[in-house]
């Protein structure tokens, strides 16, 4: 059995060939010249535990000289294998091309969190950036024992080491260590996830020496995309596989009281599997299922609606009994300081729950066997999949191995982690490997949601127009109602259906600014789910968990503010922010947009057609960006019509432009999508968003004409996050734009012509 | 069981099928074992099955197999190969399109067909043929740089 690979040149096939080459090595006899010294110190020919604290969990040399880098990670479409390849291959001074980065298989790499928070390079990369530079100073150490030269009159290029005066006197890596195991511990930190960080004794590199790192190196898996050669994780089959299908209640929170089987008894080899919530089908054909799914006759348990209206969405958000508070950081003393206010400016935003809305509805494939089972899933988080499919089918999680396969992108907690549990009740229920996809329904309907809120903004403005005091506080539901990893069943679908304990935690988000008021006062509320248990209204983590919500609220209301002292958007907001990076990204998007300075909104048209330009930025963790939109309004009809987007990215080092590019594009026109038209909607029994129709994106005859893009890059500064930030300010920067054209205000996401329509008459 | 003669990618294939109704994208992944093009919504409304019926794209999620006949079926495996891509494939190759990728059946046979019956699309046209299109990684601004591309390739 070889590894899944995303890999570098190779499709996914090829690379379980291509990966046994390291395998290889494990027969291979240790050559003699090797056994003393420290070249048996720093290697060895069986591969050690897996373990975070192993040099060899993360860099191996092949038998042919190749590297082999494992990321606990993974990569939804961003091109992340391409720039941890980059990062690695800088460290090692090895050639790009020579590193195939192996990711998100249990069996493989140790659990760095998968896809999460935009962390990729961020953390994942730190870490293989420390542990490639640890193997070049290993490798440097044995070379100088094997050629009686001091490691300081060494160097590497391209993968051989050799005297900086002699290049005759050398050693290749192949040579040092090919196919054998590094046997070099790490300083671990202690931490998974995220956080894990396992540093060796190497510095990496001045960035000033980075010759690999800041190129923009193409990505080889798009090839094999585009020429239907890659298989994704719908394409897994295995010997004796059957289909299986799950149905959900017509009600929210109702479970079968009675379920006819033989109302699908003329379809062939179709079989029911129920327990208590849980109902399955499987069938060896796939369209059998299909139907077999739609057909089979179920009698629900009579259950009261559990949502409200809707249109009653927000009211029961701000009537809720508040669940948790947390208050950021306080400044100054806001209540005192709006006794003293001049005018007090204050404004309420609405954001509706979102659907990941996976291009495919989810799909796993889980196979017990022999007391163990093998999971291969789209999630981001194997590692957490296989926690929670161990737990759920009672099996250590040590005999459990989960494979990620490319699917779908996924943008957070979507449907993924849930298809594979289904999958593995099924697979033990019926003795049989089982591959599992959901519905179109199922996938938009029943994925965790990006969570729903309302934001309160308030501030105090003195008589020269200055802002003494800003007030701001977010309420909705949690964006951890369900936990962001499917590694405990209460978390899934599949455990909540089943009688697993529920455990839904509070969590939202503060506004992330440079801005500096005197008095100043963040704080988020959480309010208790609509339904807790096995509902198509459960949130959790969507591409920048609650990101979006509260800055089009907070760059609204900054927005609202400027216009409150007719000051200019841009000059308003430099006169507050102090982060001088911040400053920057400001400055860099107002310039290249060619910003005319100038009091929103404009007074200047007339006619149907109106245009406007808006500004809004953010920070997200280190990384900052701010975008500046540019629309036209048609007022009749209420159709947005962005035109062009120009946005100023700084996310520290860049490891590659052109990925980093590609993800801000991505970013904006998804960012654009959930700002125009992404609601879910539903009715006191449940979602009724279940399909493109019913929940609407963007499409492309909505797309903007251009995205300009800034890229700033600070090599100084230790590579931050991009997955996500740049969707952060999309929604505000459109609200100020629309505002700009007509001087009014939208305060609820999605900004649809029926909204934008009775805002505008 | 019924028996079923598809032409796919220039070659004869005979399938027994249970249900004569069974869509053709069942029939091209499981019985002819090729992993593309992928079940996305089973409604016609995204693109990420559509395949090319005499030149003409087709959503194969609900074109039911049994008339499908001696109608050419062409897949993204059939339109070009790495060694001969179509220039829509090449196009989006060397402008890096896809995030995922789960959506390009569609982008690329819907632009394929529409540049064999316009060889000059204008911007406008090119977003109107490509509007029932869904891709979810937000990719759009890289499809139109890699549709007007091919087209510069084709003219």
């Amino acid at each position: 059995m070889g590894k899944n690979v995303q890999a570098i040149g190779i499709t996914r096939r090829s690379m379980l060939e291509a990966g046994g080459a390291l395998v290889v090595s494990l027969a291979a006899p240790i050559a003699a010249d090797a056994v003393f010294g420290l070249r048996s110190a720093f290697a060895q020919g069986a591969k050690p535990p897996l373990a975070p604290d192993q040099l060899a969990s993360y860099i191996a040399i092949n038998g042919d000289g190749n590297v082999s880098a494992f990321l606990g990670k993974t990569d939804m479409g961003q091109g992340l294998f391409v720039a941890i390849g980059q990062m690695v291959a800088e460290e090692l001074d090895v050639p790009f091309n020579s590193v195939t980065v192996v990711m998100g298989d249990t069996a493989t790499s140790v659990n760095q969190g998968g896809a999460s928070g935009s962390t990729g390079i961020w953390m994942g990369g730190r870490q293989m950036r420390m542990a490639a530079a640890e193997a070049r100073r290993v490798l440097v150490e044995m070379a100088s024992e094997k050629l009686g030269i001091s490691v300081e009159a060494l160097t590497v290029t391209n993968g051989v080491v050799h005297a900086r005066s002699d290049a005759a006197s050398k050693v290749s890596f192949g040579e040092l260590i090919g196919g054998r195991y590094f046997n070099v511990q790490l300083a671990w930190n202690g931490k998974l996830d995220n956080a894990l960080y396992a540093p060796g004794k190497a510095q990496p590199k001045d960035p000033k020496e980075h010759k690999i790192v800041g190129q923009p190196i193409a990505r080889a898996d798009i090839a094999p995309k585009v020429f239907a050669q890659q298989d994704f994780c719908t394409d897994i089959k295995v010997p004796g596989m059957v289909h299986g299908r799950v149905i959900r209640p017509p009600v929210a929170g109702a479970v079968p009281v009675k379920v006819d089987e033989s109302s699908i008894a003329t379809i062939v080899g179709a079989r029911v599997f129920w327990d208590r919530g849980f109902l399955g089908v499987v069938a060896e054909n796939e369209w059998n299922v299909v139907k077999a799914a739609q057909q089979l006759k179920v009698e629900w348990s009579q259950t009261r609606p559990p949502f409200p209206d809707v249109g009653a969405l927000y009211d029961h958000i701000r009537k809720a009994p508040v669940r948790k508070r947390e208050l950021g950081k306080e400044s100054g003393n806001v209540d005192e300081a709006f006794k003293n206010a001049a005018r007090v400016i204050e404004a309420e935003y609405e954001w509706p729950f979102q659907s990941h809305a996976s291009m495919g509805p989810a799909c796993a494939l889980v196979e017990i066997k022999d007391g163990r089972a093998t999971v291969w899933t789209g999630s981001q988080k194997p590692h957490y999949t296989r926690e929670g499919v161990a737990a759920i089918i009672g099996m250590p999680a040590e005999n459990v191995r989960a494979i990620w396969v490319p699917g779908p992108g996924s943008y957070g907690r979507n449907d993924a982690g849930d298809a594979a549990m289904d999958a593995a009740v099924l697979a033990k229920a019926v003795g049989r490997p089982v591959r599992l996809q959901y519905t179109r329904e199922q996938g938009t309907g029943w994925d965790p949601k990006g969570p729903a809120s309302v934001h309160r903004a308030r501030a105090a403005i003195d008589n020269a127009g200055n802002v003494l005091a800003f007030d701001f506080v977010s309420k909705g539901f949690s964006r951890l109602d369900v936990f962001s990893r499917e590694g405990r069943p209460g978390d899934t679908l599949a455990g909540q259906l089943t009688g697993a304990a529920l455990r839904s935690d509070d969590a939202f988000r503060l506004p992330e600014q440079s801005y500096e008021f005197a008095n100043k006062r963040l704080a988020w509320e959480t309010i208790a789910p609509l339904l807790d248990r096995a509902s198509p209204l459960r949130t959790s983590h969507m591409r920048d968990p609650a990101g979006p919500q509260v800055h089009f609220a907070s760059e609204s209301f900054m927005d609202e503010l400027a216009a409150a002292v007719a000051t200019d958007p841009v000059e308003f907001r430099l006169r507050y922010v102090r982060d001088p990076r911040d400053i920057a990204v400001i400055k860099a998007a107002a310039e290249k947009a060619q910003w005319q300075v100038r009091p929103s909104p404009r007074r200047d048209q007339a006619g149907n057609a109106v245009s406007g330009r808006g500004i809004a930025y953010a920070q997200r963790g280190p990384t900052r960006c701010a975008v500046v939109a540019e629309v036209e309004v048609d007022r009749s009809s209420g159709k947005i019509r962005p035109r062009k987007f120009t946005v100023a990215h700084d996310c520290g080092q860049i490891i590659n432009p052109d990925g980093l590019r590609h993800t801000i594009e991505g970013n904006i026109i998804q960012g654009l999508s959930r700002t125009l038209w992404e609601e879910v909607k539903f009715d006191p029994k449940n979602v009724t968003s279940i399909d493109w129709m019913t929940y609407p994106i963007l499409d492309i005859t909505e797309t903007p004409d251009a995205i300009d893009i800034v890229l700033i890059n600070r090599p100084e500064i230790a590579p931050s996050g991009a997955g996500e930030p740049s969707t952060r300010p999309v929604a505000a920067a459109v609200a100020n734009a629309i505002f700009d054209a007509t001087g009014v205000r939208i305060r609820r996401v999605p900004f649809t012509p029926d909204r934008v329509r009775a805002a505008l008459s | 069981m019924t028996q079923i003669n598809l032409d796919v990618n220039g070659k004869a294939h005979e399938i027994d099928v249970d249900d004569p109704d069974m869509p053709l994208l069942y029939a091209l992944r499981n019985e002819l074992g090729l992993n593309n093009p992928h079940f996305g919504c089973g409604l016609a409304q995204c693109g990420a099955c559509t395949v090319h019926i005499d030149g003409q794209p087709v959503r194969s999620c609900i074109t039911p197999v049994s008339p499908v006949g001696k109608g050419k079926v062409v897949t993204l495996a059939g339109l070009g190969t790495a060694e001969k891509p179509h220039p829509v494939q090449r196009a989006f190759v060397e402008e890096q399109v896809p995030q995922c990728g789960y959506c390009l059946n569609g982008w690329i046979m819907t632009a394929a067909a529409l540049l064999d019956q316009n060889k000059k699309p204008t911007d406008a046209e090119i977003r109107d043929a490509l509007s029932g299109v869904k891709c979810r990684c937000g990719t759009h601004m890289g499809i139109l740089r890699a549709v007007k591309r091919a087209a510069e390739m084709m003219g």
